[in-house]
């Protein structure tokens, strides 16, 4: 799997290289700012693009709008945002053309490798990745909320995982039952909140996030 | 007033004269307070308040002589009293004349009833310039009354707003007075400012301190461990390094919000309206937002807006207990103005709680103000208003 990484800070870009590389994917071209960033995606055509949202020149979402921009250029090209912050506000962004393979995720997650090369692995397969933060904000933002009350604190825990683009099961592992189990509180979480069932994991997510950031 | 202030100057060789002038220079304050007042609401004629602030009125007593001393000596308190003595004459014909006016045009279209027991008693037999002599001559007096009651009745609003003219020039802020005013206000503002920046970077510094540099010191320790167990206990330095990893996942937490509360990144980014969408779309509450900004303030003035904005959302979470909340932004003649509206249960105090205080002092240092209108059983409308100059919008943030 071939690889772009755009991170202006030398370390942090040198840090991504190895780790990428350790669990043998290809860095294509590494990269330190939002013009490169574009050429390199154009010239490179990479499985995903891992993007810093701040870049040179203007040291603001530079990244962020290099990244959007690319993916017009090269529809359907899968990128992973990484920040070290999160703004719903960056996420809809992301997510605004319906298509999936985005991700958005703290720069925290690479402190451990082996999931994050996971979510570089899951956005690179046209899946969709959001950050825990993400998630328990759009969560408590829709506290008030009757059906989401509605839920168990175990259906809770699933649907946060759902809406962090996880696979049934990757959920079945991190919560340790099974699968079959993990299939039936998702089908419930649905008729709860009343949305379309889809098998589709990537479907499935974009509908949670669509009905968490109404 | 003025005959009570004569009394208590008669009586200051007695010694409790003296007493009384405080007192009384205050009434007459407040009366020449009523009057600017008024001059608003009935003259249309807007009149500043002149006074140097009263020492300390929140802190311990200055006593009594030095209160005495800054009455006597702020320029106001004289104009207050010219003011009274000349009102009490031109203000009396101003307000007079319509009133003699309707009367004495009364007087003529009752003239036919009245004029013959008055001429026979050797009364005075003139109206204005027609001699009453006959019933004839005193019905030339009805359309003549009529004109002046109808003179008097129009003068009576025209005659407001040279009154409230009259007044302004009395008891408005001379010049002087108003750059004294304004001096005290960018005293006050600027000591603010320098307070809370100086408090600021010491929170900064103790969070630093207490927080991530701590952290960064476990972790070494943590990592320290782990080196020294690794070759005869390889489970326990997994451990080990597995607290260092969350230690520094803790940090880089840390360190995260503290940012955030200097300076928010999406601000930096994006500007004033998407920073308060990014709060919007945090928010527990139903949120609408409508801006209409053609282009950003300065980065400090769009800094102590994106904060004010946000500790009033705060408030509204933790005390109004609303539903939806209402934000407008706007530029209109030079003035950032945000209209903060929430469908709570009201009853919000400006001066209970230091929050509104403090997004006040916030704004002062920019010359905004924020006014609170939040009857009980609500809505709350929070308005502020900054003036400052917007740079041409960033062609790249669409």
């Amino acid at each position: 799997m071939r690889v772009v990484i755009a991170e202006d800070l030398f370390l942090l870009r040198d840090g991504l290289i190895r780790l990428l590389e350790a669990y043998g994917l290809e860095v294509a071209a590494a990269v330190d700012n939002g013009p490169d960033l574009r050429r390199a995606v154009l010239q490179e055509r990479p499985d995903v693009a891992v993007v810093d949202v701040r870049l040179p020149p203007s040291f603001t979402d530079e990244g962020l709008r290099a990244a959007l921009q690319a993916r017009r250029e090269v529809p359907g090209l899968p990128i992973l945002v990484l920040s070290q912050y999160v703004e719903q506000l960056y996420a809809r962004e992301l997510l605004a053309d319906g298509a999936g393979a985005v991700g958005y995720l703290l720069k925290d997650r690479v402190l451990d490798g082996r999931q994050f090369v996971e979510a570089v692995t899951r956005v690179a397969a046209g899946g969709t990745v959001m950050d825990p933060e993400v998630i328990a904000r759009l969560l408590t933002r829709s506290g008030p909320d009757q059906a989401l009350a509605r839920l168990s604190p175990r259906e809770r825990q699933v649907l946060e995982l759902v809406a962090e683009g996880r696979s049934n099961a990757a959920i079945a592992q991190q919560l340790v039952i099974t699968e079959r189990a993990i299939a039936k509180h998702t089908s419930t979480i649905f008729t709860k909140l009343d949305l379309q069932p889809s098998d589709d994991d990537n479907r499935r997510v974009l509908a949670v996030l669509a009905y968490l950031g109404r | 007033m003025l005959c009570v202030l004569a009394v208590a100057v008669t009586f200051a060789g007695l010694g409790f004269g003296l007493l009384l002038i405080p007192g009384t220079l205050l009434a007459v304050r407040r009366l020449a307070n009523r009057t600017r007042r008024l001059a608003g609401e009935w003259c249309g004629v807007d009149i500043a308040v002149p006074y140097l602030p009263q020492p300390a009125a929140d802190g311990e007593d200055p006593g009594f002589w030095l209160r005495f001393g800054r009455l006597l000596t702020d320029q106001a308190t004289w104009r207050d009293l010219l003011w009274m003595t000349v009102d009490s004459s031109v203000g009396w014909v101003l307000t007079l004349v319509p009133a003699a006016l309707v009367l004495w045009g009364l007087f003529g279209i009752a003239m036919p009833a009245v004029w013959s027991p008055i001429v026979h008693a050797g009364g005075n037999n003139w109206y204005a310039m027609i001699e009453v002599t006959s019933a004839l001559t005193a019905w030339l007096c009805v359309p003549l009354g009529a004109a002046f009651v109808a003179l008097g009745l129009w003068s009576g609003p025209h005659l407001l707003r040279p009154y409230g003219r009259f007044a302004r020039s009395m008891l408005a802020p001379t010049r002087r007075a108003e750059l004294a005013l304004r001096v005290q206000h960018l005293t006050e503002s600027r000591s603010d400012v320098v307070d809370t920046g100086a408090a600021q970077v010491r929170q900064i510094e103790r969070d630093l301190h207490d927080g991530a540099q701590a952290r960064l010191v476990a972790m070494g320790m943590t990592l320290d461990a782990a080196e020294r167990v690794l070759d005869d206990n390889p489970a326990a330095a997994r451990a080990l390094l597995v607290e260092a990893r969350d230690a520094s996942a803790r940090a880089l937490a840390e360190l995260r919000n503290l940012v955030r509360g200097i300076h928010p990144p999406v601000l930096a980014d994006r500007g004033l309206a998407d920073a308060v969408r990014a709060l919007a779309l945090d928010s527990p509450m139903k949120t609408h937002l409508v801006a209409d900004l053609p282009g950003r303030p300065q980065a400090p003035v769009e800094s102590a807006a994106y904060f004010a904005v946000s500790e009033l959302l705060a408030n509204v979470v933790k005390h109004a207990q609303a539903a939806e909340v209402w934000i407008d932004m706007r530029y209109e003649r030079g003035l950032l103005r945000i209209d903060v509206t929430d469908d709570g249960q009201g009853g919000a105090d400006a001066s209970a709680g230091s929050g509104l205080r403090g997004i006040e002092r916030r704004l002062g240092a920019f010359d905004g103000i924020l006014a609170l209108s939040s009857p009980p059983g609500g809505p709350t409308v929070v308005t502020m208003e900054l003036p400052c100059e917007l740079s041409s919008p960033k062609t790249s943030s669409s």
